[in-house]
């Protein structure tokens, strides 16, 4: 019986509660409804638009605009691209965590700001700068003719464009991430004997794997969509140095919108696969995180 | 005696790590971005004041920092808005809307740009309501603040949303039960919790749109002192071969960028040791 009236008791507070600090209705959805119109106006139409433009004039139009080999070319380039600058950020990243949450040094937060320097450039800078160190009047200009090298317009410009761009993403998620796990499991893995490379293998790696994961799309997806520094060192060479986004741009330049706006689709499908595969790492970390909470509250 | 002078050398690494971090920092961002700098020693000052304020450039300065900020104030504002419904209310599809938040930061630059194009021109789906309203946003300055403010939406949503979701609903309690109605309450107890977030957000939105180019160039129409930005300068000029020009803009528009890193850093710090003040008491 007491229980009953406490629980009831517990109700009303609740509900004088929500009251007190809670809007009426009309107010409560003319704020929804304005926040979705605003995001309708900037992203959902706009996102609905490139799946529509794209199969405007059928779906074996949309087919044949993937499947010409300049198209085939430039997806293979885009892969190439991701799939050499993810493992060289990878590897930087994890090491410059290790440093910066598991030592203290003198002018680290210098160091961790010149880390994030890549997201205050713009990538036409990006691009621009590789060109004035390997392009034709840069530094290294007359050596790379000599040796028959090309960097510029060439696929390790676009490499080395890409990896500058995405440069921070890893190191930027797991940082954080690793100065709040502390030390103390890495010290535990030394004092019972195991070396560097076994406390990073079996206790670190699995530590932040969610963290890990999750720098990993957010660079695969830029490394992939990048355009303004890959744009200014790629040249633009059909079939050659042509990525997809700077296909997608020849394409519509052409006005030849519907090709443009297939290949355009294949990475909005891209992002839409990044941001789910986002959603579920947020989702599984959460659960990680509150099965230790509970764990360590038992 | 050596341990207490070193108390965190227990670990192994770290003279590898942090070799390894400062090399390739050096390598792939601090020598190139140097060289941006030597190039423009090639130019006396003269010349190179005289190349970053040529009227056309000194436009597209105009347009580049206007539309930005004009397109970071609309994200402050339904950046916070979209922050509230999606913490306070819940409505059907809220989880994917939540998601769908972060398609600026996934989807390329490229795309993001004919997609607003082929919506906001006078035959799409929405350039074609407001035309008859004399309203003109595809190949005008307005299509450029329509890119920017589509690049910079996620940011004041994900750094108002967690502050937001911290907030103690006692705080909230206390000014109803002083008689505050709930508008007082939102601008004299929440809004001031929210305003480093709120500012962190928007400094974010404002420098990412300053170096924006993909999503601008398809929309913006790119009519010299018109709708041409900074960054487009940069490229037209290195398409002429002209190389110390290009750089001499380009280090404007580092230095301008620097700062703005340097004030968000700061920003970021407030904001958190804030947070923290108010969890403390």
């Amino acid at each position: 019986m007491s229980a009953i009236v406490s629980q009831l008791a517990h109700y009303n507070a609740k509900v004088a509660r929500s009251r007190a600090t809670s809007e009426p209705t009309w107010v409560r959805w003319t704020l929804i409804i304005s926040a979705l119109l605003f995001l309708s106006l900037f992203l959902f139409i706009p996102l609905a638009a490139v799946f529509t433009e794209a199969l405007r004039k059928g779906f074996e139009t949309y087919i044949a605009a993937l499947v010409e080999p300049d198209a085939v070319s430039a997806i293979q380039l885009t892969l190439i691209a991701a799939a050499i600058s993810l493992p060289l950020n990878l590897v930087f990243g994890i090491a410059a965590a290790w440093a910066i949450a598991k030592f203290e040094f003198k002018g680290k937060s210098i160091l961790i700001t010149l880390i994030d320097l890549p997201f205050a450039v713009s990538p036409v800078i990006a691009g621009l700068i590789f060109v004035l160190i390997f392009g034709l009047q840069g530094w290294f200009g007359e050596w790379l003719i000599d040796n028959d090298f090309k960097v510029i317009f060439a696929i390790p410009g676009i490499v080395l464009a890409t990896v500058f761009v995405t440069f921070p993403f890893i190191a930027r998620e797991l940082i954080p991430l690793m100065q709040a796990q502390g030390k103390e499991e890495e010290e535990a893995g030394l004092v019972l004997g195991a070396s560097g490379w076994q406390i990073l293998w079996h206790i670190t790696l699995p530590n932040i794997k969610w963290g890990l994961l999750y720098g990993v799309i957010l660079t695969n997806a830029r490394a992939m969509g990048e355009f303004g520094a890959v744009s200014v060192v790629s040249g633009h060479i059909r079939g050659l140095t042509n990525t997809m986004p700077l296909h997608v741009e020849i394409l519509y330049n052409e006005y030849n919108y519907a090709a443009a706006f297939a290949v355009a689709s294949l990475l909005a499908f891209l992002a839409l696969v990044t941001l789910g595969l986002k959603s579920y790492i947020e989702w599984q970390s959460g659960r990680t995180a509150s099965a230790n909470e509970k764990a360590s509250d038992q | 005696m050596a341990k207490k002078h070193k108390p965190n050398n227990v670990l192994p690494g770290f003279n590898l790590s942090l070799g390894y971090t400062l090399l390739y920092l050096s390598l792939i961002v601090l020598i190139p971005l140097s060289a941006a700098f030597f190039k423009t020693t090639e130019l006396s000052f003269a010349e190179f004041w005289h190349t970053v304020t040529t009227p056309r450039v000194v436009a597209s300065y105009k347009l580049t920092f206007g539309a930005s900020l004009f397109a970071a104030v609309i994200n402050a504002i339904f950046g916070l808005l979209t922050a509230w419904v999606l913490t306070r209310y819940t409505f059907p599809g809220k989880k994917l809307v939540d998601a769908l938040v972060d398609l600026p930061f996934a989807l390329p630059t490229a795309v993001a740009g004919i997609a607003l194009t082929a919506v906001y021109s006078t035959n799409g789906w929405i350039g074609s309501l407001l035309e008859p309203l004399g309203v003109k946003v595809a190949f005008t300055p307005l299509g450029v603040v329509v890119a920017l403010t589509f690049i910079g939406l996620p940011f004041v949503v994900r750094t108002v949303q967690p502050v937001l979701e911290d907030l103690e609903a006692e705080t909230e309690e206390a000014a109803a039960s002083l008689g505050a109605n709930r508008w007082q309450t939102f601008s004299r107890v929440i809004l001031p919790a929210l305003w480093p977030a709120l500012l962190t957000g928007f400094a974010l939105a404002f420098a990412r749109a300053i170096g924006e180019y993909g999503s601008v160039i398809f929309i913006a129409g790119n009519m010299p002192m018109v709708s041409e930005i900074t960054p487009l300068i940069i490229i037209t000029k290195l398409e002429q071969y002209d190389y110390t020009g290009a750089t001499a803009v380009a280090v404007v528009m580092l230095i301008i960028s620097f700062l703005l890193l340097f004030a968000i850093n700061g920003l970021q710090w407030w904001s958190s040791r804030r947070n923290s003040a108010s969890r403390g008491t």
